[in-house]
């Protein structure tokens, strides 16, 4: 049995010693704040106002943000444009066929986004956050915009009124194995409505609302899951009393 | 199974007393109960490594009760809804939100798909290493086998109904692996799919195959895995066999105890430790870090959108990669088609151990440097397999492949000669505690 622990340590260990470098993506850390109900609500606000006007977020109910501690009325009041019913999903009115004809492709349902663009790089969450703060004007794309994190991306910058324009200077460094390595350094151009700093946090709140309508039973699925383990631990203790208790007499 | 050579059940006059003898009557009620539980004798020894058999039959009920509810929800269809998202993949979002208890039914179902891989596997395992597929145990392998067989066949069919991006695209990749086949090939890939390309005919097809027919070929197999285990009696870690000594006056096993109590009670243990890691998973990780529920699944499938990586579940991943490796063509056959070949092989070559195993001992605890040192091999270059099939092959991950799938057959088929070479220890008369 010794031997075969060794060995299989050892072949835990091999993953490492095959692993071969890929195309790598640097994501920006998204500050989680799936906790911060004001925060949620500051995100759902950006959300109806710049994403749904092309994107949709059918799976989810305009009713179920009543998890992030709003009432019906003020959903129906604040936050439905297209919408009749509060218990409606968040569909968006671009038709898809259009939309495709604009962009080149239908805008993705935005529902569950925040766990598809999950990878080995980052979170879902990580990927949406240094997406949309990596758009730089761009004049050879038909939008007029660009994308360091997703390249040539039909989706213009929505939130541009926001942050500003940023524009792409062309870096040229060296990496470890000396080949001359490109990369692109985005510099603001023309201020927006907020400042930089500002931009990063509402881009936090509305990624964190994109995590929160990914999965909106997640809250409560891990504050049932503190009390289902510690049912388990109480039960566990008691069968292993109760085997114990049985098997005295066997010798 | 001796079940009628029991005494029927004589009342003592209580109402339950005489339901039973009533049933007795027509039903073998307490020989059964005797013939599985109170009266079939199971070694003392047995260890940490005997929990998966109960274990995996734990994961099969979850699997059932919760796909049930899940049927009551999922709707196996392609087409798009209003929103242009496919319905099958709105179902499953429908569940995760608007069905009560919707995420954790599904959540327990998606994990219990890796469970029940983790179980079986650890299970098979303990077979290996304990020899507890040499005779008398052929027909419990062989079962066992199948069992792992059609389980493959269930997961992969389940893995197309939620129609993400990767559930489609697997299918595909699968699916086309037997157009490989010479002459029939190309029209037997279209009579499974039911269209040219994986499609709502493929998923609706594999909706039945995955709720009615294959679980009811592995509901069959347990229960014949099951009754030909208790015909022959457990194995146990030192793989003596207790039949052999037993108390002269009872016939009973000198070194067994009877299933139930002794062993329902430890296996409660068993059940409870499981679901404490189950339970972790469910609710602190269901995605197991993109291994139970992969990240590009999460995009609804898209038939003109081939994702640049293809990878299957964890558990598939090994014998993917012995699949990939084969990229010579060989006489008249395509490279695919080897592949394919060897893939099945693989598990086929399973069943076959009893035959190939000559050792005169069946426990590790007893077996030579050359078994154990086999054994040791064979485990790591699963391990490697089963990383590199989720990577993308290059070059050197391919070699790597190749090597690591000439051990995986190197292990079963030299068998028979490094087994019988090897310097085995004593075997003692009884069991060890």
């Amino acid at each position: 049995m010794k031997t075969i622990k060794t060995v299989l340590i050892a072949a835990l260990l091999a993953p490492v010693l095959a692993w071969a470098a890929g195309a790598e993506l640097h994501l920006d850390k998204a500050p989680d704040k799936t906790g911060d109900q004001l925060a949620l609500q500051h995100g759902a606000k950006l959300f109806v106002n710049y994403c749904l006007n092309c994107h949709g977020a059918s799976y989810m109910r305009y009713n179920r943000m009543t998890d992030i501690g709003l009432t019906d009325d003020q959903i129906r009041q604040n936050l439905m444009f297209t919408a009749e019913k509060v218990g409606e999903p968040m569909t968006t009115a671009i038709r898809p066929a259009e939309a495709k004809q604009w962009f080149g492709a239908p805008p993705p349902d935005l529902s569950v986004i925040a766990r598809s663009r999950a990878s080995e790089f980052g979170s879902g969450a990580d990927w949406l956050y240094t997406y949309l703060r990596s758009f730089y004007r761009d004049p050879s794309r038909p939008t007029g915009w660009n994308n360091t994190v997703f390249e040539n991306v039909g989706m213009p910058h929505a939130l541009w009124q926001l942050q500003g324009i940023q524009d792409a200077q062309v870096e040229k460094t060296k990496d470890a194995a000396g080949h001359e390595v490109e990369h692109k350094k985005l510099v603001l151009t023309q201020p927006g409505s907020m400042t930089p700093q500002q931009y990063d946090a509402a881009v936090a709140d509305l990624v964190s609302f994109l995590v929160y309508i990914g999965e909106p039973a997640a809250a409560t699925r891990k504050q049932l899951g503190v009390w289902v383990l510690i049912a388990l631990g109480i039960l566990f203790v008691l069968s292993f009393a109760l085997k114990k208790n049985f098997w005295k007499d066997v010798h | 199974m001796a079940t009628t050579n029991y005494e029927k059940h004589k009342s003592d006059g209580t109402m339950a007393g005489n339901a039973l003898e009533w049933v007795d009557a027509r039903f073998p009620m307490t020989s059964m109960w005797r013939a599985h539980l109170s009266e079939y004798y199971a070694p003392k020894n047995f260890n940490f490594w005997y929990y998966f058999g109960s274990l995996a039959l734990l994961v099969l009920v979850i699997q059932i009760v919760t796909g049930i509810f899940l049927v009551m929800n999922y709707k196996p269809d392609a087409s798009l809804n209003a929103a242009g998202v496919p319905v099958a993949f709105a179902s499953v979002e429908y569940i995760m939100r608007d069905v009560p208890w919707g995420w954790l039914i599904r959540y327990m179902h998606s994990t219990g798909a890796s469970a029940f891989f983790i179980v079986v596997y650890l299970h098979m395992f303990r077979g290996l290493i304990y020899g507890s597929y040499r005779k008398p145990r052929e027909l419990v392998w062989i079962f066992g086998v199948l069992i792992f067989l059609v389980l493959m066949a269930e997961a992969f069919m389940g893995y197309l109904l939620p129609w993400g991006q990767m559930s489609y695209w697997g299918a595909q990749v699968i699916v086309n692996l037997f157009s490989a086949i010479p002459v029939i090939g190309p029209d037997l890939s279209v009579w499974i799919r039911g269209d040219f390309v994986v499609s709502d005919a493929t998923l609706n097809r594999f909706f039945a195959f995955h709720v009615i027919a294959v679980p009811l070929v592995l509901l069959g197999l347990v229960v014949a895995h099951i009754l030909a285990l208790h015909e022959v009696g457990s194995n146990n870690p030192d793989g003596v066999e207790i039949k052999k000594n037993k108390d002269p006056k009872t016939g009973i096993p000198l070194d067994g105890i009877p299933f139930h109590p002794y062993y329902t009670v430890k296996d409660i243990v068993g059940v409870v430790g499981f679901l404490i890691v189950f339970s972790i998973i469910v609710f602190f990780a269901p995605e197991g870090g993109g291994y139970f529920l992969e990240y590009n699944n999460f995009i609804p499938a898209d038939p003109l959108k081939t994702p640049p990586h293809i990878a299957p579940v964890w558990y598939f991943t090994p014998y993917y990669s012995i699949l990939r490796a084969n990229t010579v063509n060989f006489f008249w056959l395509d490279a695919k088609l080897w592949g394919v070949i060897f893939m099945g092989l693989g598990v086929v070559i399973l069943a076959f151990l009893p035959w190939l195993d000559r050792s005169p001992v069946k426990s590790i605890r007893y077996r030579g440097p050359l078994f154990k040192g086999a054994l040791a091999i064979f485990v790591v270059s699963f391990f490697i397999l089963g990383y590199l099939g989720i990577l993308p092959p290059t070059p050197g991950r391919t070699l790597v492949a190749q090597i690591c799938t000439i051990i995986y057959f190197a292990f079963f088929l030299l068998m028979p000669i490094y087994t019988k070479i090897d310097r085995c220890k004593p075997v003692p008369d009884r069991v060890t505690h």
